[in-house]
């Protein structure tokens, strides 16, 4: 089974800051991947230099098996390749639809969508509300709401919508439920396993170790910028994990590699 | 592998209509706070209607009247041309300090071709029109490539294309008798039509004609939504997937064209090519977008705005000058305008919402 995403020997420095060192990744077909680790410990970094957000220094990325170099987020979006930033990447002043919809807007059918190259904007607008309908999201009242009106939470529903809606080879999720209330998290969950479903697998960093243990087939732990192990939930507890991860024990001889 | 921890149980019963809320009674301020928010060019239009009947009744009728109020028109016609480049540019959070500079040495050129040259009118207006982008796209280039900030890059280019300018007319203007028999066309804006006392040029057309077309670019089109999402947050534009710097060079570029069709524009407003002309151009550009409630903090602001901004300022400068205001009050008015709309700006994005 080629692996959907391997990376080998990834480095990212900002300055004298080693973010990423000489670290291997890897996403099975149809899996949930929880990335787990300490604040720093170089899980935001990796996951965007899967997703072209940022170019690593060294090391290769194979993505269904063809070596990949990208140079921007748009041409791993191109692949089908959708993530939920840490920061969430939205743009505060416009709505919550164009914001679902940037880089892949949709024009109006015919002349005016062809040559006047007009906005379908109730398209958009309803496929925008079907989607955060679907995640739950029932407090956000209009559509056409600017997304700095809308509590950190909601916003994060927006980010994980539009992923979600538009993913056909794997999404990365940073944190997705960090600012989640209980039955928000739930439908994120939820979510998370019906894109699995799909057939599509889902990179998922959280320190929510419960969400991690309900939904992660596999779980990678980082420690230090690279991957210090890979284990199974159903092998190991909680405690266990926060041990490795936090250096407290000695993590299992690597099977995963 | 459904483990939903016991406090999770309940969920399955929670409610699931879009929410609704009794509307708490708002004070009439932060009502109108709020309508203002949505609406960012309430304010221009409502400064430009109250300033029309303050000047109508201080200057009487002759103000007032539909004479004066098309020449107010035209005497904002060519800033209001610039003012909509630079709305544009001060949207992506940027500022354009070149625009009159362009502006004029595109005249300059076409001047020099059509009637020094005896290019045909129209190729040497298609010429000043490219140079109009390539001086954009040059602008565009150094912030986008060699990431200068904004205000430098136009800093610089502004001198260097009021040299180039200078150089190309030889600091001679071309005089309105070589360019009748020569090359007509570019005085075409200069035409006009008569509607009763009103005199509507055709270069206050091309004005308003600018306006709605970018108007329309910029809030029906993906283009225009993702120059809002640059001036907003650049990096998130990015990483959402945005083509900042192509989009960046875009914008500029068009600029550069507008400022171009300015040029030409301008010619049949003044009657001649001044390299001396419009110095003031770029500042009163950007003085247009500021009281038209642009944010220059970019990402906020309709375009429409500007033309409102353009206006009020052409409504204060005739309406004091037939007052029989001094020239230096005139300047003392907008001077507080531009601070109050600033202030006014701040106000309105203090909404909770
Ligand atoms: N843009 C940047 N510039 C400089 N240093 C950075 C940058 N991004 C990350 N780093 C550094 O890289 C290291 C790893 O950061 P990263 O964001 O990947 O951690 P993380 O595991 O995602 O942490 P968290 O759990 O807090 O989100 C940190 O030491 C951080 O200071
Ligand atoms: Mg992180």
């Amino acid at each position: 089974m080629t692996p959907v995403v391997s990376a080998k020997g990834i480095v990212k420095r900002y300055g004298h800051v080693t973010a990423i060192d000489h670290s291997d990744f890897e996403l099975l077909p149809g899996e949930i991947l929880a990335v787990i680790g300490d604040n720093g410990a170089g899980k935001s970094s990796i996951v965007k230099a899967i997703c072209g957000a940022t170019t690593p220094d060294e090391g290769e990325i194979l993505i269904e098996g063809k070596p990949v170099k990208f140079s921007s987020p748009i041409e791993a979006r191109e692949m089908g390749i959708e993530i939920v930033y840490q920061n969430l990447a939205l743009s505060p002043a416009l709505s919550i639809a164009d914001n679902m919809f940037t880089g892949r807007e949709i024009r109006k059918p015919g002349f005016l969508g062809k040559f006047l190259r007009m906005l379908d904007k109730p398209a958009m607008e309803t496929f925008a509300r079907e989607k955060l309908t679907e995640l739950g999201l029932m407090t956000v009242q209009s559509i056409k709401q600017p997304v700095e009106t809308l509590s950190g939470g909601q916003r994060q529903g927006v980010a994980v919508a539009r992923a979600a809606a538009f993913a056909s080879k794997f999404i990365i999720m940073d944190e997705p439920t960090a600012a989640l209330g209980v039955k928000e998290s739930r439908k994120v969950l939820e979510l998370i396993k019906d894109v699995r479903a799909r057939g599509i697998p889902i990179i998922l960093i959280s320190h929510n170790m419960p969400h991690v243990f309900e939904v992660a087939d596999r779980i990678h732990i980082h420690r230090l910028g690279k991957r210090l192990c890979i284990i199974d939930p159903k092998d190991y507890t909680m405690s266990d994990a926060v041990a490795f991860m936090t250096g407290a024990k000695e993590p299992p001889a690597q099977d995963a590699a | 592998m459904t483990t939903k921890a016991g406090y999770e149980q309940v969920l399955d019963g929670s409610d699931t209509k879009v929410a609704q809320f009794e509307t708490r009674r708002h004070t009439v301020l932060e009502r109108v706070q709020h309508i203002l928010h949505n609406n960012p060019t309430f304010v221009p239009v409502i400064v430009l209607m109250l300033s029309l009947v303050a000047f109508w009744i201080i200057a009487g009728g002759r103000f007032f009247s539909a004479f004066n109020l098309s020449l107010i028109t035209q005497q904002v016609s060519i800033i209001g041309m610039l003012a909509a480049a630079q709305s544009l540019i001060i949207i992506t959070a940027g500022i354009d300090l070149s625009v009159a500079a362009i502006m004029i040495l595109m005249s300059v050129i076409m001047g020099n071709l059509a009637v020094n040259m005896g290019v045909p009118a129209p190729l040497a207006i298609l010429a000043g029109c490219l140079g109009g982008m390539a001086a954009g796209a040059m602008n565009g280039l150094l912030i986008t490539k060699i990431k200068l900030p904004p205000f430098i890059t136009t800093l610089g280019t502004w001198s260097i294309f009021f040299a180039l300018n200078l150089w190309l007319s030889g600091a001679q203007s071309i005089r309105s008798q070589d360019i009748d028999k020569n090359a007509e066309l570019l005085k075409f804006f200069g035409n006009a039509i008569k509607l009763g006392g009103a005199r509507i040029t055709f270069g206050v057309i091309l004005m308003i004609v600018i306006f709605v077309v970018l108007w329309y670019m910029l809030n029906k089109t993906a283009w225009g939504r993702h120059v809002y999402a640059i001036g907003d947050d650049m990096e998130a534009a990015e990483m959402s997937g945005i083509r900042t710097e192509r989009t960046l060079v875009s914008v500029y570029m068009l600029a550069g064209l507008v400022c171009a069709i300015a040029g030409w524009a301008s010619i049949g407003r003044v009657g001649s090519i001044s390299p001396q002309s419009f110095y003031e151009g770029n500042l009163q550009s950007i003085t247009a977008v500021v009281i038209g409630g642009i944010s220059l903090f970019g990402g906020r602001g309709s375009i429409m705005g500007a033309l409102f901004g353009a206006l009020i300022v052409g409504v204060f400068q005739s309406g004091l000058r037939m007052a029989g205001v001094d020239v230096l009050w005139q300047v003392f008015a907008i001077g507080w305008l531009i601070i109050i709309a600033v202030a006014i700006d701040q106000w309105i994005r203090r909404v909770s919402a």
